[in-house]
């Protein structure tokens, strides 16, 4: 386990100093990112300027939960760019030579790149994070900051499973699939606001089915003391990051089956 | 005691069909139809260890699939595969820990970064001990010459330097088998033999079993003992190359220079087959009469200044070969 981390480790800065390689294209597509990523923030802060609040919502509680989802998925985006590009290994070969290593191939997948300019997410999280909790006048007592780590974590883990889950049918399937896509992307648009301003099915949709909204919006509002409107009881909103973990775990099973079925079609 | 045992493997795939047109691809959404295809068809062999073997057929005989199986990276339908005492897809990850695998067509280097780096990395993928690593870095560097190339990003080294430090990085962890698959593939002439002279020396001193899948016969006759043919995947052949050649009567053929142009006499056993200028080529059968007799009978009724005889190259062999076992 320790040595695995290790492994990964090293692939992951041997990513990095391949990038380096190419420094003024990164440096642009790193500000490119930047623009967009802020432009996306500074339309929320037009939009409280215009209307005040949302709901019994103020514009640093939105800013609060904004920054957590942003975060969580700038991590796991950043670090799942090798399951993006895995389609196209196995249309090329290339995921065999992944096969006739000693490690196991998730790993690999994993390592195979660390995204810098994907990085670029977090600033804009990070930024609306500490806005937040300037504005809302946290204090960030040990439990506290133990759950925002917790609720970051089992975001990226979350984001990191659906991107896995896509993966993996590219071993059944040569069609893109543009669906989990819409869900992924259109996960983080609509989990960064609190999701008590959407009709029920909805927000039940990405409390229970994908659960993108339990690992962020929960923790949250245990952080910032703010009672639910939905009424969840407070050691929910504690323990709800954890879901996130075990659908990676599902979800790197999911994928095993899915390199099995690989070894025997070998295509 | 075999090193690896493959015994009767049997492989189908299932290839869909579509049909052309826009009309087709949609009757191909609805229902697809799959046609199914015998890649391996009964394949059996043992394989000594240290054994440097040749294993050639045409395209889509069943040659990539045999190594993918015995990579552990395809699940026969049928059959047995056992290599050190491993069952390759069973055991992926500790078989794969004996195996060096190098493709002529795409590197496993990191493109981007400095040959060394991707050394290092690999060094951690495959855990090899430190001492053990500078060990191997320091041979490979002195009989490979690449040392230029270690500070090089790999997408700057030239085909050869490439392979050679392609080469070397499957070779770090001390591999009990080396998989080759078309390794000099568009290699200029120095290069290849230099290649070949690199494995066979590897072969000889460390006592790594090579399998060399390729179409460059070339290969095949420079550096290996025994030679596999393959095709629709059954094993036509498995044995050395001289038995090949004895196998397959063939004609051989004498060149000659000749002291003046004009026409020379030729034993009646042998026929004239060409003549350009003072040189002349007569093709013979050894069953019919030997090249010594052949040589004597000419040189007692002609002035010769040289010569020499010629074997027809393996390739023509084994294009016979083919023919002769009626492939499809």
């Amino acid at each position: 386990m320790v040595d695995s981390l290790y492994v990964y480790g090293r692939f992951l800065t041997v990513s990095v100093r391949a990038q380096m390689q190419y420094r003024a294209s990164f440096l642009m597509q790193l500000g490119g990112r930047l623009i967009v990523t802020a432009g996306e923030f500074a339309a929320i802060l037009i939009l409280f300027d215009r209307f005040g609040s949302l709901l019994e919502w103020n514009v640093y509680q939105v800013a609060f939960i904004y920054g957590i989802v942003n975060v969580s998925f700038a991590v796991a985006d950043a670090l799942t760019t090798g399951f993006d590009l895995f389609g196209d290994m196995v249309k090329t070969g290339d995921f065999d030579r992944l096969l006739l290593r000693p490690r196991s191939t998730a790993l690999q997948l994993a390592g195979q790149e660390l995204t810098l300019r994907r990085i670029s997410r977090l600033t804009p999280g990070i930024v609306a994070l500490i806005w937040a909790s300037t504005g809302l006048d946290l204090h960030w007592t040990i439990p506290n900051a133990a759950l925002l780590v917790a609720s970051v974590i089992g975001g990226a883990s979350l984001f990191a499973s659906l991107i896995v889950f896509q993966a993996t049918l590219a071993f059944w399937t040569t069609e893109t699939l543009e669906m989990m896509n819409t869900v992924t992307y259109g996960g983080v648009e609509t989990t960064q606001y609190p999701i008590n301003i959407y009709r029920p099915w909805f927000r039940n949709f990405f409390t229970f089915g994908i659960p993108l909204a339990t690992v962020s919006y929960f923790p949250a509002l245990a952080i910032m003391g703010v009672p639910d409107p939905l009424g969840t009881p407070i050691w929910f909103q504690y323990i709800a990051p954890v879901i996130g973990v075990g659908v990676l775990v599902v979800s790197l099973q999911v994928w095993r089956i899915g390199v099995r079925h690989y070894l025997s079609t070998g295509s | 005691m075999p090193q690896i045992i493959v015994e009767n493997l049997v492989k189908h795939f299932r290839v869909s069909q579509r049909d052309t047109g826009v009309l087709g691809a949609l009757r191909g959404l609805a229902h697809r139809r799959y046609e199914t295809v015998k890649a391996l068809d009964g394949v059996t062999f043992e394989i000594g260890p240290g054994e440097l073997l040749g294993y050639v057929g045409p395209n889509g005989a069943g040659k990539s699939t045999t190594v993918k199986v015995m990579s552990g990276i395809l699940v026969p339908d049928y059959g047995r595969c056992e290599i050190l005492g491993l069952v390759p897809w069973k055991d992926r990850s500790r078989h794969v820990r004996h195996l060096g695998v190098v493709f002529g067509q795409r590197t496993q280097l990191w493109w981007d970064l400095p040959v060394i780096e991707s050394f290092d990395l690999l060094r951690d993928i495959y855990r090899v001990p430190r001492h053990e690593y500078v060990k191997n870095l320091d041979e490979f560097v002195a009989v490979m010459d690449i040392e230029s190339c270690l500070d090089t990003p790999v997408r700057q080294l030239s085909l050869g330097q490439r392979m050679r430090c392609d080469l070397a990085g499957a070779l770090l962890h001390s591999p009990k088998l080396l998989f080759l698959d078309e390794p000099t593939i568009g290699m200029d002439a120095v290069s290849k033999v230099a290649f070949r002279q690199f494995i066979k020396r590897f072969n000889r001193e460390r006592e790594t079993t090579v399998i060399l899948t390729t179409h460059d016969m070339n290969d095949i006759e420079a550096i290996c003992d025994r030679l596999m043919i393959i095709n629709s995947g059954k094993l036509l052949y498995d044995g050395g190359l001289d038995a090949l050649r004895q196998q397959m009567s063939f004609e051989r053929s004498l060149v000659v220079e000749m002291t003046d142009a004009g026409s020379p006499q030729v034993h009646p056993a042998a026929q004239l087959a060409m003549m350009n200028g003072r040189r002349v080529h007569i093709r013979f059968d050894p069953k019919q009469i030997s090249a010594a007799a052949l040589i004597s009978d000419f040189t007692a009724h002609n002035d010769v200044d040289d010569l020499f005889v010629e074997d027809p190259p393996i390739e023509e062999i084994i294009a016979r070969f083919y023919e002769g076992n009626d492939v499809g």
